[in-house]
């Protein structure tokens, strides 16, 4: 796939038309925002810099380049800009530029990808700054025009004073003066310990419309004269069309059009979506299944399995030298742990709506990474990216399905361009969704450890085999066979997904396996899967030698004090070596990831019947810096959900090629009544900046796991635990 | 043809008779606060009232419908969004993404209209539909203050 941000822009600023999905609710296209000196020009209001604009009624407008997917991201980026602008909070309002504003503009939002929660912590600096900046012009503009030096000037809220002559502007007042200045060389940042707006647990700003059905998503977008979509590509990956026999279905009501989108899928325009769903359920089309028709679970899970011991693997972790550990221990453990596909299911299915004529081509769509839509757009349509735009709509969901792969807009294009002029929106029908995901990936695990006469930890040997998402997305960063991002969580000691343990002989090796099953960057990613494998065995060596699990980790991990520090918290607030209540049994864990530290204490009961019920988990995280701790105690519970739906319940199987399950009915998730009690402890150390969005999902698992064992003496080590017979051994 | 008294208007509709409601309130009417979710009705984005009853209108044909039942949208469950629930959800920062919410508040909405004092079990056992963010904490404790406050239901 082309990044958007590799190639070369020369965007003509005034061919460009901004997005009124994100900025006016204005849905109509064509509808322009023009840039700052344009804007002069029109007599609206101009921009301080790339990231504020101040109107004169005092409203300010924060720029967010990020994506807004339900994780908060927008509330946070605008507090830390609005923190350093010094501005009224009640005032603030948020909107999206475009990518291809982006680009025009030499990339002065920096990235728009939203994924690996980077929201925060790879702008925060850049977006502080921007709101700096802003806040010194505001300043400066008000001591002009009273003749005073900047210095002798104080602000708040958006009022700036001078003490001494006791005159006061308002921001809405300086804000065209300030945008004439130039900005500063000079942008100090404050001291995270005097914010006022950052740090604090605000409610967020997208909230009201969210309750009254006002809010518009990519789903219920709508332009003039649209026609709508529905499509069905051949369920099995790979495999083509051969025929379809659209006469069957021209006359049904609303038909427009049906069309090929590619060799490989078939789409039905209709007046309606529910029409073009109906005719295409109605349309005889012969499927090419190709290569890949015979594969299934089971002939995927025996490929897997002989990667366990294969010779061939690529070294992810390694110190010492753990063949003569094993070789030499007193006792070795061995077991295999396995992990799934999974769908991402957001609630919103794919969806995009696009316009094509031979000179412009453009998109709406909920999209992770605006800059990756453009370049979808422009590499869909044929046409260069300066004649593309991509505009973003809010998403319903996107946990990692709508940042790297935008299949659906190479479809939605290929469908547009068939009908010039008219706009299409395609929707993807649930069971669409199901079968066509970018799939958590598949993996087993085999663990060996080494254990001394006394118990201790010797050497562990974790040899992973299966899938790797880079692989299957960007193979071009695959190097020598390694995929880096296959050890996330278990990395050497350093700021990134590192391992919290020391052990003295060490080997963490990856066995590619690819399956045809495309997989993507699902919530949690690696992590997911890879902190199951380690801190259940870690559960399972605690056991074997009779200690206690959080004193078998804290030995071997005093040299890890972040890691350290979140499962002390952890194990403090939930209560850890207490009684627990009648019945009641506590697993724990620990990990680290997206630049935080997190841990867990889940507590949980099994009826004699062998039913799991989860009470309540305790979690730990050290993102650093807490820029929203309200969000992000939402943003824990919900890793929970996530996680633990995935633990519970969630499997996708492969028949004949394809994906069995097609719907909920299928693929249960977690429910309300499902739902354990969250109490979250924020313990921001400082120094860094952690991502909180993903790493809580890692933990949900191997702490309820452990605590099944504690309850049953049950070692459940393939998911979902649906499949597992939790009565008492 | 159909006839349809949503949200106290009486809208004559053109369209098939075994389209789905859901369908119906987002493509002929316009209403797009009822969302798509499943269309089978698992998942509960679509729920809207039929009479003041919970309904995944994913599932049921607009020729299901009489023009004399009253069909209730999110955008008809008050006129200002000052219904207690919202505003308890917003009080609460319940929304993450928000594309579930509607059916959320509109199943909330009509389980408290018939159980003003719902017990935990009774949340659990009504409240059915799907959340990916994960909000159901939050959505119990919206329910909880409502049901606490006594605006709602018929006493």
């Amino acid at each position: 796939m082309t990044s958007a941000s590799a190639v070369e822009m020369k965007l003509s600023r005034r061919s460009l038309l901004a997005g009124s999905a994100a900025t006016a609710g204005a849905f109509s296209f064509g509808f322009s925002v023009p840039f700052a000196d344009e804007a002069l020009a029109q007599g609206a209001t101009p921009e301080i810099n790339a990231w504020v604009v101040v109107q004169p009624d005092d409203k300010v407008v924060i720029r967010i380049a990020r994506s807004e997917m339900g994780q908060g991201t927008l509330t946070g980026l605008a507090q830390l800009v609005a923190e350093e602008l010094e501005c009224d909070w009640a005032k603030v309002t948020t909107e999206y530029p475009t990518p291809g504003q982006n680009l025009a503009r030499n990339r002065v939002w920096g990235n728009f990808s939203t994924g690996g929660s980077r929201g925060i912590r790879e702008s925060h600096d850049y977006v502080r700054k921007g709101g700096a900046a802003a806040r010194i012009m505001l300043v400066q503009a008000a001591a002009a025009e009273w003749k005073v030096p900047a210095a002798e000037c104080s602000v708040a809220k958006g009022v700036i004073t001078h003490k001494a002559s006791g005159r006061s502007l308002r921001y809405g007042e300086v804000a065209a003066a300030a945008a004439k200045l130039s900005p500063p060389s000079e942008v100090p940042l404050k001291d995270p310990k005097d914010w006022t707006i950052a740090g604090k647990p605000l409610r967020r700003l997208d909230t009201a419309d969210k309750t009254n059905g006002k809010k518009i998503y990519g789903m219920d977008f709508k332009l003039p004269g649209m026609l709508n979509a529905a499509i069905k590509d051949c369920p099995v990956f790979g495999g083509k069309v051969k025929s379809f026999d659209a006469a069957k279905i021209k006359d049904m009501p609303g038909v427009k059009h049906v069309v090929p989108v590619g060799d490989s899928a078939v789409a039905v325009v209709a007046d309606t979506w529910w029409r073009a769903k109906t005719a295409l359920d109605a349309l005889p089309i012969v499927w090419d299944e190709g290569e890949h028709a015979k594969v299934s679970s089971e002939s995927i899970a025996a490929w897997l399995k002989e990667g366990l011991d294969a010779p061939q693997a690529a070294v992810g972790n390694q110190v010492g030298d753990v063949k003569a550990a094993i070789a030499g221990a007193a006792r070795t453990i061995e077991q295999v742990y396995s992990y799934p596909f999974q769908n991402h299911a957001c609630m919103e299915v794919m969806n995009a709506t696009a316009l094509y004529t031979p000179e412009r081509c453009e998109v709406w769509t909920p999209t992770q990474n605006g800059e990756a839509a453009l370049a979808a757009t422009a590499e869909a349509s044929g046409l260069p990216l300066a004649k593309c735009e991509a505009y973003k709509i809010d998403l319903g969901g996107g946990f990692g399905r709508r940042g790297a792969v935008h299949d659906w807009i190479r479809q939605v294009v290929a469908i547009a361009k068939q009908i010039p002029g008219t706009p299409v929106k395609l929707i993807w029908s649930r069971e669409e969704d199901m079968l066509h995901g970018r799939f958590h990936p598949v993996t087993q695990c085999k663990l060996t450890g080494a254990l001394d006469k006394d118990g201790n930890l010797t050497g562990l040997h974790m040899r992973i085999s299966g899938q790797s998402i880079v692989a299957g997305i960007f193979p071009q960063n695959i190097q020598n066979g390694r995929d880096p991002a296959v050890f996330q969580g278990l990395n050497p000691p350093g700021p990134e997904a590192s391992i919290g343990y020391t052990i003295p002989n060490l080997l963490i090796d990856h066995a590619m396996r690819n399956p045809h099953v495309p997989p993507g960057f699902w919530r949690g990613v690696n992590l997911n899967q890879n902190t199951i494998y380690l801190e259940c065995f870690i559960d399972e060596l605690a056991h074997a030698t009779g200690k206690d699990p959080l004193e078998f980790r804290r030995a071997l991990m005093k040299s890890h004090p972040k890691h350290l520090a979140v499962l002390n918290a952890v194990a403090e607030k939930a209560g850890w070596g207490t009684k627990a209540p009648e019945g009641v049994y506590r697993g724990i864990c620990q990990t680290m990831g997206f630049g935080s530290y997190v841990a867990a204490v889940a507590e949980v009961s099994v009826s004699p019947e062998g039913k799991l019920k989860v009470h309540k988990i305790t979690a730990a995280t050290d993102p650093g810096h807490a820029v929203n701790p309200a969000q992000i105690e939402r943003q824990v519970e919900g890793s929970f959900v996530y996680g633990l739906s995935a633990a519970l319940f969630g499997e996708c199987t492969v028949k004949d090629g394809r994906i069995v399950e097609e719907n909920f009915d299928s693929y249960p998730v977690m429910r309300l009544e499902d739902m354990p009690a969250v109490e979250t402890v924020i313990v921001p150390s400082g120094g860094f900046w952690g991502g909180v969005g993903e790493p809580t999902i890692a933990v949900a698992a191997p702490a309820v796991l452990n605590a099944i064992f504690a309850a049953t003496g049950k070692r459940v080590r393939s998911m979902p635990l649906r499949h597992a017979d939790l009565r008492k051994a | 043809m159909a006839k349809l008294n949503i949200n106290g208007k009486t809208i004559d509709v053109e369209v098939d008779g075994d389209t789905p409601l859901l369908w119906v309130i987002r493509e002929q009417i316009g209403l797009t606060g009822t969302k798509y979710g499943c269309g089978v009705a698992q998942c509960g984005a679509c729920t809207v009232h039929v009479d003041g009853v919970a309904t995944r209108s994913c599932s049921m044909p607009v020729s299901a419908v009489t023009a004399e039942q009253k069909i209730v949208t999110i955008e008809g469950l008050s006129p200002d969004g000052s219904h207690p629930l919202q505003k308890a959800w917003i009080e609460h920062d319940v929304p993450q993404c928000g594309f579930c919410q509607s059916g959320m508040i509109m199943a909330a909405a009509a389980m408290l209209q018939a159980n003003p004092k719902p017990s935990e079990a009774d949340i659990a056992a009504e409240m059915t539909n799907i959340c990916r963010c994960g909000t159901y904490n939050r959505v119990k404790a919206a329910i909880q203050q409502v049901a606490a406050g006594g605006e709602l239901g018929r006493g």
